[in-house]
């Protein structure tokens, strides 16, 4: 199919869609004469990102760089921990379990805890909470996939006199990554939430968290709103880089062969 | 058992006494559980014996697989999906750091042997299940072994699919001259291919029975010689002989239904 062809086939019906409803909203709000603080109007929305969009786009980069820090330092932890724990079983035998205990835990439960702790006017606390929460999806879901290994592959390998560094390298890995990916794609969704709710909780006041609870507080709730879809950009360009990135990692698996 | 490969002999299993001259192709045949995969698995050192001592090509079972004196194939091909036919068929000599032209030289000749030269770029799942039986192969044979271990590699494949690989396997057996060490449950199979079918029975797994196939050249009338039909008698009277004597208790089910599937 066409370029063209698919995106009418897989994007246009919810586009579609999406207009449609915004416009019930838009005519909903308009036909009833609905306050703005039941509910904002698409419109009110709008020209409320329009006349905040500098700041909208300020505070969109403080949380976005809090997020993307501790994505990157949760997810490097993640990769290390699951390399360590796959040589040395005994020790995924103990931690593996307790990051599945982890996964359980909403990790933006503790940011009110790492705040006090570690200072409020640092973003530290902040990356520390994405990283936590970036980190457990990672970890479970590489540590699964460098753990599965058919017994055919491992059959050929010891047929071959591979060593364990060679199984690593040439089975393990590479029948990873998809695994890998997975959670990155988790870990990117996760990052994104906890970076904006962590700034729920007081500190810093540069981000979009604060800037949605700020404007709420001031029942200017299309300004809130204006700022809630930010939010949901910023989460949406942390999803496209993951499947971006999962789309280039598994294309070169398949070249990487020599 | 004694079992001899080109360059000295095997022992493995008890009760069990058998020679494998250079580039002989010996099938091991018998109902489940009679031993024939585990007897295979032992002399590859993928599995170790209770007891007793195994050598393959004068050496322990293990030294002879840290050496690489044999192949295997397994009943499922065991490709790595991610990686390209050739970066599949290249596995052994990447493994054991053979230098890249080298590499690329037998790659393309083994490319040749199992016919695959086409989709030498594909990946498996692009694969038919008897093209990636091929590519299997052509890794086993990529470190030209003096023997070939084949644990049901045509296991899964249809029947017309398999007797074209059969085909293909006698005609790479006799350019590559490696004896060959090959479990079946398909007695027709086991005739066509075999220079000597090996009937074993279960509990304890032994060798009930050494059946000398003497077709010579196979070709494409083998299978319609009356010598054929002849030999597939003989070794399936062998498999039933020895349910006759045996413990009764249906063990040996198994081989006749293979068999008469399989005809």
């Amino acid at each position: 199919m066409s370029g063209a062809g698919r995106f009418s086939v897989l994007a246009l019906p919810a586009l579609v869609l999406g207009a449609v409803l915004i416009g019930l909203w838009q005519a909903l709000v308009d036909g009833f004469g609905i306050k703005s603080w039941i509910l904002s109007s698409p419109s009110e929305i709008w020209r409320q990102l329009t006349s905040l969009f500098n700041g909208i786009v300020i505070a969109t980069t403080h949380t976005g760089l809090n997020a993307i820090v501790g994505l990157v330092v949760g997810v490097v932890v993640a990769l290390l921990l699951a390399g360590l724990c796959t040589r040395l079983r005994l020790l995924g035998h103990a931690v593996t379990p307790v990051v599945g205990a982890l996964a359980a835990v909403p990790i933006v439960c503790t940011a009110p805890l790492f705040l006090f702790m570690y200072g409020l006017t640092s973003s530290t606390p902040r990356r520390a909470v994405v990283a936590i929460a970036a980190f457990v999806p990672v970890y479970l879901n590489t540590i699964r996939g460098l753990s599965e290994m058919s017994t055919v592959h491992a059959e050929l390998m010891r047929s071959l006199a591979a060593d364990r560094m060679q199984v690593l390298r040439i089975i393990r890995f590479p029948g990873a990554l998809p695994h890998f990916c997975t959670g990155l794609r988790i870990a990117a969704s996760l990052a994104v939430i906890s970076a904006v709710v962590s700034e729920y909780f007081g500190g810093l006041q540069n981000g979009l968290g604060y800037f949605i609870s700020d404007q709420a507080h001031n029942t200017n709730y299309p300004a809130a709103w204006a700022a809630v879809l930010a939010a949901v950009v910023l989460g949406l360009i942390f999803f496209a880089g993951a499947v971006l990135i999962e789309r280039v990692l598994l294309e070169r698996r398949v070249t990487t062969a020599s | 058992m004694t079992f001899s490969g080109r360059r000295g002999t095997v022992q493995a299993l008890q009760e069990i006494d058998l020679s494998v001259a250079a580039g002989e192709f010996v099938a091991l045949i018998g109902p489940s559980g009679c031993g024939k995969s585990t007897l295979l698995r032992i002399i590859a050192d993928l599995q170790v014996p209770s007891s007793g001592t195994v050598t393959v090509a004068g050496k322990s079972a293990a030294q002879a697989r840290l050496d690489q004196e044999y192949g295997f194939a397994f009943q499922q091909a065991g490709l790595l999906d991610w990686r390209t036919v050739r970066a599949n068929i290249e596995l052994p000599l990447q493994l054991h750091g053979v230098d890249g032209d080298a590499r690329r030289r037998r790659v393309s000749e083994l490319l040749g042997l199992v016919g695959l030269e086409d989709f030498a770029e594909h990946r498996p799942p692009q694969l038919s299940g008897g093209m990636q039986q091929r590519v299997a192969i052509a890794r086993a044979l990529a470190e030209k072994p003096a023997l070939l271990l084949m644990d049901e590699p045509f296991g899964a494949l249809d029947e017309m699919t398999r007797e074209r690989m059969q085909d293909e396997l006698v005609r790479i057996t006799d350019e590559t001259g490696a004896a060959v060490l090959f479990v079946t449950h398909s007695i027709p199979e086991a005739v066509f291919l075999a220079d000597r079918v090996v009937v074993m029975s279960p509990r304890p797994g032994r060798i009930s029975q050494v059946v000398e196939i003497g077709l010579g050249e196979r070709n494409a009338d083998t299978r319609e010689a009356h010598e054929f039909y002849a030999a597939i008698t003989t070794v399936r009277e062998a498999l039933r002989g020895r349910l006759g004597k045996g413990d009764g208790d249906g063990d040996g089910d198994g081989a006749l239904v293979d068999s008469r599937e399989a005809l």
